[in-house]
């Protein structure tokens, strides 16, 4: 003991001199002001660092605020009152375009020349006399009677009551006529002029006409190639993960296979557009602009998406699982089918509803095959023609009309919404499923 | 219609021949199921698979050659005038009769002859789709007949469907290898025909594009047309302005978020991000062509400069902001991956925290962040809605920002919306254009993901 | 300010002669380098120290034992503050360097861990060259002017740990090339480029094989020479081997420390006569 001591006290006692000069200079006023200088560096990386997170976010905001101030109006539009006295003359004629001039200019008394008339006729939006007609089609007793009805207004007017044209601007540079505002006024003073809920948005399919255009064919259009991309790639999806995690070799062929995938999932969508182009539509003959169509592009599109996350949450049961199953004799596929796919199936889903988000919102390869054309009809059919949402929005982008413009915002936000609450039912069932083996 | 019925009926029969096969098989023995060689389940399925597959294998083989077969029939019906001549002039002869008998208006007068045959190629579907459906039945019923004829205490059923099953599951997994070599073999079948018009060299070296040209039957082929370059040039400048946004923005969110975010931050950034990865390019496209372009071009004006209203800028400007998710999640799994020790013994050395991560997380992490930024790259080059509704269409040359360009993707996508004949060296340039895109971006991604790969090896 | 706190530190916090713990004054005379008062450490709602009081003498080597999730590592870890990169754990009690609070509002964490460097349990090079693993230090401190003088800081760092007659022919290698021996020695070398006063070893040994153990063991007991010294070991025959003084520790707590000939021979407390017997552990 005491031994050891004294063998300490040697050995420490020459010591002293080389670590004292070092370690002043730790200590040293040189050493303080550097490390001011590098605590500084640390709060401006730091500082770089929120601001970087704080510009996504803020663009999130900008991109989501101008969508939203541009579009929000949208679900809004003007309807004028009319009181039209269906005389069955011009009822049986169809001549319901009359009909509905002459109960206007009932309010417009003092209106008598040709180009005063003109102006009326304009404030009326060009498919209010379908609506009419629909009308009485529904309820033939109508004939001969006198009704209040509501009937759409032109965008135009549409717009001014949205307050979308500058009053103080010159007649020239407005783009809209005094003679319509005035009119337009006069309307709105007597209550004849009022917004309401815009359903035509949700129901009624491209129009020339912005107050006439919706996005239900779009809609119809995009739930018929979803459905068809849905049916073909999840079970497709799941087999093919299910074969390469539990059942296949691990050899150069399911390497290729496995590289193959996960290069897939990064080719660009238009590339899948022009494959459906050359050998769905040029080899296989289908028809253009179809549901079919865009579904087995959609689907071949996602596929690797599903298979990837299908693979990751087989993966993740864990082995002592199957080698339960497979101990008391069920045959591999048993196990598979019965223990390890149920168990992976919330992750399945997730990866597969953000799959399906992911073809929601694809716009180019549609745009190869043919989805992109003006379609007024609503489609009920897999190869009748069509288009789907991101496709109308790109579409209506391109009109010069501001109320196209409004809508095609308000298109965005329905399809952001959608997509948003797909991604969040995603987000919900990871969470809610979320196992710690 | 018919194919509806047909599907349904298929779907019927499945469904009833899997209750036959279950209950017929317990019945087989005297409900003592312990006897059975199988699970009468796996006898259900037996019969099902009896009753379903053949059918739908007819059926795939049926649709797949009906179209084909009804039109070779249609036209050796027609005189040899209007079948024999360039390849052009039958491809717009088909499409004039599917058009017909489809009902869609093809914008002129039809030849008699031509409406004709349409009338009796839509007569053939409509015979050929109603004997599908009459077969198909058919085959489905006798399909369960048999399988249930079958089904006994020795029928081996579970083996069978087993294998039948490993089949369909192998079948599953080769439809990516499929679709690539269809995207392969499609791609390559056009530019081909491309290429016998206008010399790959010309395409991939000229400088001057400019397709609509060729739609003169005088510059059918003139090589000058089609000079690729200014697409490349505009693609590199749109694919450059966007990294510039992209890299150092995502970049520095990934380290704010993996190395200085709080728990609770990063609950709400992480979904955040998400949103903003989950935008579709639509709309994206939109905010730069309406809010971008516009912003950019007052500010380029305010300053006294001239700016394009479809300049480069804006859209890379935007393209960069998509990508920001793209880049910061890639980084921050990267980033994680490096192991806590190396934190730790720079922290031990008594470095800071942005010392630690600039010199050493950050080289520790480069080659996962490499990776990263190519799989960006790739990702930018083939965006198509941004710089299709963003950028311009005319192709110039430069490399001004401010300016107009147009890219790969915007041009594949303009040449081929809209109608157009399958064999115009227009159309076809699209899928040249395509070749070089598919084959740029498989090779960054190969190497990316490869890159990636040993990383996550090296510190797993 | 620091200076007259400093003094007011190391008054309030020289070591009582009523010392609750078990620790004997073994080497008396010999000044503490490190002094711990009431430490005790929670990770979230968990407590992983109850209250540690321990003297760390200078030039000395210091081993703590015990057995696993004793808290030895987490007590070393306190030391030079490397919990405060850990969310959610949380220091009371005083710790000491040279008379200075640790945890005091002058002291900052980046110096102080200079001054009071770490070797981990995995040997961790960076993903840099030889050189520039043991540049690391002193070009971020700033502690060499010139490209002479960092070559001279990197090969007597070098040498002192031992390595440099190996190495000295590749040190543009990348550090990772090295064996783990290799590497663990290139960690201390790293840790003594900066100079520190104290070195926390965690246990530098329990990634190595016997001869490459041998190695560092030499090493540590050339080191004491010129550092403090505190190693985390599991291994109580190389506790015996390198240090002067043992620390039991038990559930989060100091059962005793000593000389080592001391605690191995003549331990006072029955449950470090149990691990040190292999009763458990």
């Amino acid at each position: 003991m005491t031994d050891l001591v004294e063998q300490d006290a040697a050995a420490v006692t020459p010591s002293p001199a080389p670590s004292t000069a070092p370690k002043s200079r730790l200590r040293s006023e040189a050493f303080a002001r550097r490390l001011r200088a590098r605590h500084a560096a640390e709060r401006r990386f730091r500082l770089a660092g929120a601001a970087a997170v704080a510009l996504a976010a803020l663009i999130l905001v900008l991109l989501l605020g101008s969508i939203v101030a541009k579009g929000a109006s949208a679900f809004l539009e003007a309807r004028i009152r009319l009181e039209v006295t269906l005389d069955p003359a011009e009822v049986a004629d169809r001549n319901y375009t009359a009909l509905l001039r002459r109960a206007l200019y009932a309010q417009f008394p003092q209106v008598t020349d040709r180009a005063g008339k003109r102006v009326l006729n304009d404030l009326l939006s060009s498919g209010a006399p379908y609506e009419l007609e629909a009308m009485v089609a529904k309820n033939p007793a109508l004939a001969g009677t006198t009704q209040t009805i509501w009937v759409r207004a032109d965008d135009q007017i549409d717009q001014l009551v949205k307050g979308a044209y500058r009053r103080d601007l010159p007649e020239s540079e407005r783009g809209l006529g005094d003679a319509k505002i005035a009119a337009a006024d006069a309307l709105l003073a007597s209550g004849a002029l009022a917004q309401g809920f815009n359903t035509t948005l949700f129901t009624a399919g491209d129009s020339r006409e912005p107050e006439q255009a919706g996005i239900g064919g779009a809609i119809a259009g995009s739930l018929l190639t979803l459905l068809v991309t849905m049916a073909l790639s999840v079970p497709t999806g799941i087999a093919a993960a299910v074969y390469l995690e539990e059942f296949a070799a691990r050899n150069r062929w399911t390497d290729l296979i496995e590289v193959n995938i996960n290069n897939l999932a990064a080719v660009p969508s238009i590339i899948f557009g022009l494959l459906g182009l050359a050998v769905f539509l040029g080899f296989f003959g289908m028809p253009r602009s179809a549901p079919l169509v865009g579904g087995l592009v959609m689907a071949l599109m996602t596929l690797p998406v599903i298979i990837i996350a299908s693979r990751v949450a087989l993966k993740a049961v864990p082995p002592s699982i199957r080698e339960a199953a497979l101990g008391i004799g069920a045959s591999p596929l048993q196990t598979v089918l019965h223990h390890v796919l149920p168990l992976a199936m919330p992750g399945i889903l997730t990866g597969t509803i953000i799959g399906m988000a992911r073809a929601l919102g694809e716009t180019a390869p549609l745009l190869m095959i043919g989805m992109v054309a003006f379609i007024v009809d609503i489609p009920h059919g897999l190869t009748d023609s069509a288009t789907v949402l991101p496709v109308q929005i790109y579409m209506w982008a391109d009109s010069p009309e501001r109320a196209f413009t409004e809508r095609t915002s308000a298109a965005i936000l329905i399809l952001l919404g959608v997509l948003i609450l797909l991604n969040g039912v995603a987000v919900i069932l990871r969470k809610i499923f979320e196992r710690r083996w | 219609m018919q194919l509806t019925l047909l599907a349904l009926i298929l779907t019927l029969l499945t469904v009833i021949g899997f209750l036959i096969g279950r209950s017929r098989a317990a019945a087989s023995v005297g409900g003592r199921v312990a006897e059975l060689h199988s699970v009468p389940s796996y006898h259900g399925v037996y019969v099902a698979l009896w009753a379903g597959l053949p059918a739908l294998l007819l059926f795939l083989a049926w649709t797949a050659s009906e179209g084909w077969l009804a039109m070779q029939l249609v036209l050796s019906a027609l005189p040899e005038r209007l079948t024999t001549g360039d390849g052009q002039s039958v491809a717009l002869l088909k499409a004039d009769i599917l058009n017909l008998a489809r009902d869609i208006s093809t914008g002129r007068e039809p030849d008699p002859l031509v409406a004709e045959a349409a009338r009796r190629y839509a007569a053939f579907r409509d015979l050929a789709d109603w004997s599908l459906l009459a077969v198909g039945a058919s085959l489905a019923v006798a399909g369960l007949a048999w399988g249930r004829h079958r089904i006994g205490p020795d029928l081996r059923a579970r083996p069978v469907v087993e294998r039948v099953v490993r089949v369909v599951l192998v079948l599953c997994s080769l439809v990516a290898i499929l679709t690539t070599v269809g995207i392969v073999l499609s791609l390559l079948f056009e530019a081909l025909r491309f290429f016998t018009v206008v010399s790959p060299l010309d395409f991939l070296f000229g400088t001057h594009w400019s397709p609509q040209m060729a739609m003169r039957a005088d510059q059918v082929g003139s090589s000058g047309s089609f000079g690729a370059i200014p697409l490349f040039a505009g693609t590199l400048l749109i694919t450059v302005i966007a990294m510039a946004v992209a890299v150092p923005v995502g970049l520095m969110a990934a380290i704010y978020m993996s190395e200085y975010a709080g728990r609770g931050v990063r609950t709400w950034l992480k979904p955040a991000l998400e949103i903003l990865a989950g935008i579709p390019t639509v709309v994206y496209g939109f905010f730069a062509a309406l809010t971008m372009a516009p912003f950019v071009r007052s500010v380029g004006e305010a300053l006294g400069l001239d700016v394009s209203s479809e300049s480069a800028l804006a859209a890379g400007i935007v393209m960069g902001v998509m990508i920001i998710p793209f880049v910061s999640s890639l980084s921050d799994d990267v980033i994680n991956a490096v192991p806590q020790s190396l934190r730790d013994g720079s922290y031990g050395l008594g470095a800071t925290k942005s010392e630690t991560i600039r010199q050493v997380v950050l080289p520790a992490a480069l080659p996962g962040i490499v990776a990263a930024v190519m799989l960006a790259v790739s990702r930018a080059i083939g965006e198509t809605m941004i710089v299709t509704m963003a950028s311009g269409l005319t192709a110039n040359l430069t490399a001004n920002p401010l300016q107009a360009v147009t890219t790969v993707t915007t041009q594949i996508a303009t040449l081929l919306v809209g109608d157009q004949e399958f064999d115009s060296p227009k159309t076809l340039s699209a899928f040249g254009l395509g070749l070089v895109l598919f084959l740029v971006t498989l090779c960054l991604n190969m190497v990316a993901l490869r890159v990636v790969r040993t990383y996550r090896e090296k510190y797993d | 300010m620091s200076i007259t706190s400093g003094i007011q530190n190391q008054l309030k916090l020289r070591p009582r002669a009523d010392d609750r713990t078990g620790q004997r004054s073994g080497a008396a005379g010999l000044p503490n380098k490190m002094t711990a008062r009431g430490v005790k450490v929670f990770y979230g709602a968990k407590q992983a120290l109850r209250g540690i009081d321990l003297d760390i003498q200078e030039n000395r080597v210091l081993a703590l034992i015990g057995p696993s999730g004793c808290g030895k590592s987490t007590f070393l870890r306190c030391l030079n503050r490397m919990n405060d990169t850990i969310e959610g754990c949380r220091v009371e009690g005083q710790i000491a360097l040279d008379g200075e609070d640790v945890y005091g509002k002058a002291v900052d964490a980046v110096q102080l861990r200079a001054r009071v460097g770490m070797v981990f349990q995995k040997p961790n090079p960076f993903p840099k060259s030889i050189y520039d693993n043991v540049a690391y230090g002193p070009r971020i401190h700033g502690l060499a002017s010139g490209r002479d003088e960092l070559d001279e800081v990197v090969q007597t760092s070098l040498k002192r740990a031992g390595l440099w007659a190996e190495v000295k022919d590749r040190l543009r290698e990348p550090g990772t090339s090295l064996s783990g021996g290799q590497q663990q020695r290139l960690c201390i070398a790293r840790a003594i480029a900066v100079s520190p006063e104290v070195i926390l070893m965690d246990e530098p040994c329990s990634a190595l094989d016997p001869i490459a153990t041998a190695h560092i063991e030499e090493l540590i007991d050339e080191l004491r020479a010129n550092y403090t010294i505190v190693i985390v070991t599991h291994n109580m025959q190389q506790a015996a081997r390198v240090s002067q003084r043992t620390a039991f520790f038990h559930l989060g707590e100091m059962v005793e420390c000593d000389d080592t000939e001391e605690i191995f021979t003549n331990p006072r407390d029955e449950r470090t006569q149990g691990y040190i017997t292999g009763r458990y552990g």
